[in-house]
């Protein structure tokens, strides 16, 4: 895939973090030297240290083109996408990629995403009709302030940058965490969604939107504007309510 | 039958490690002033109701130099947080609509400012009143 022009040929250190499991106690730092065009992204120096320097490199990718969500890495120590990260904007400085911040290392470059996963999976990520409506009935219709309710949030591609911009989920990962309380509040937010109810008992614990503080650097680092701190924070108030109106419900007042 | 060693990086000094993190920890850490502001002020008021001799004795407690140099720190912690949450707060708002429109994020920061200034302006006015 990499053809590289022989003249005028810039080249810009990588240092790359390694970890071989069964091997290496802890990470440590590997230097490569990277021949690179402008049109080269980070991810793309990771290909060429895996197809000329060294083959045991591991690392994810695959779209190249920001909508899979795989290729989250720690470049200079920010969250971001490697495909979307330009070569020639930190050059002539170093570039220094690193696996995802906060997640447990499972070689180099690759993290075990299974602890989102799983949190992904509990919050029913699809909408849960309130009412069914035959096919004869027509489409769920929506008005555009509905729709606008919960559309920014439907941009989430899963790629965990917002967890590793997290410092309360380093510092505890029961936290539910920025990306997938995002997505909890897209499909509550949905006027066609009927689940809230179950959803709002993951808000409401400890783990759920409590657990974060605002730092807000969640929101700075999505690669699709996405805003997560505003989805949590906006249910700080929906679970405070919550919480009071299940006074005023007998019957219902499960916690 | 698995050989799967994952590593789980510590967490030690985090917030040094990140621009953002650092002001994060700022902004947190303004509190501190403000809470010993609080507890300064509350002393005054409770001298002040003891009579003329406990006023005296806190306003000349508070003219000593570590004192302003206090009051001034605590002026520039507040600004900070004041700065900071109002740029925060439309994360934390509901949203606010204008007819169909949502109104922006930058419209309520900015409505924030300006009832700061009309406050500041409306106790001003109150002190010098009265």
């Amino acid at each position: 895939m990499t053809n590289m022009p022989l003249d005028n040929q810039k080249t810009i250190q990588f240092e790359v973090m390694r970890y071989k499991p069964g091997l290496d106690d802890a990470p440590t730092i590997e230097n490569f030297s990277i021949p690179f065009t402008d049109d080269m992204s980070v991810l793309q120096g990771l290909q060429y240290i895996k197809d000329h320097l060294d083959g045991s490199l591991s690392f994810r990718w695959s779209c190249r083109m920001a909508i899979c969500g795989s290729c989250g890495m720690m470049i200079n120590n920010e969250p971001a996408l490697s495909c979307q990260s330009f070569i020639r904007d930190y050059y002539p400085g170093k570039i220094r990629v690193e696996a995802l911040q906060h997640f447990p290392v499972e070689k180099d470059l690759v993290i075990d995403a299974s602890d989102f996963v799983g949190k992904l999976e509990s919050i029913k990520p699809y909408i849960v009709p309130k009412e069914e409506r035959s096919l004869e009935e027509g489409e769920y219709l929506q008005t555009p302030r509905q729709r606008d309710e919960y559309e920014q949030f439907s941009s989430c591609i899963n790629c965990m940058l917002c967890y590793a911009a997290c410092p309360q989920y380093g510092l505890d990962n029961q936290f539910t965490g920025p990306g997938v309380l995002a997505l909890l509040h897209r499909y509550n937010a949905d006027s066609r969604d009927g689940a809230k109810e179950e959803r709002m008992e993951i808000v409401n614990a400890e783990e759920g939107v409590w657990g974060c503080t605002l730092v807000g650097y969640c929101s700075e680092v999505c690669p699709k504007g996405v805003d997560p701190a505003n989805a949590v924070n906006q249910n700080k108030i929906n679970s405070t309510m919550d919480y009071f109106l299940h006074f005023l419900k007998p019957g219902k007042g499960k916690k | 039958m698995s050989s799967r060693k994952t590593y789980v990086r510590p967490m030690k000094g985090w917030w040094l490690k990140n621009p953002f993190y650092v002001r994060y920890m700022i902004r947190e850490s303004t509190s501190v002033f403000v809470t010993l502001y609080a507890a300064i002020l509350l002393s005054g008021l409770i001298c002040l109701s003891r009579g003329e001799d406990a006023w005296q004795l806190w306003i000349s407690v508070m003219n000593h130099p570590l004192f302003i140099v206090f009051h001034f720190l605590a002026l520039a912690a507040c600004l900070y947080h004041a700065v900071t949450w109002f740029k925060v707060a439309p994360k934390v708002a509901p949203n606010f609509y204008i007819g169909s429109r949502r109104v922006p994020d930058m419209t309520i920061t900015l409505i924030q400012y300006i009832i700061a200034v009309v406050c500041y302006f409306l106790l001003y006015w109150i002190i010098w009143r009265f």
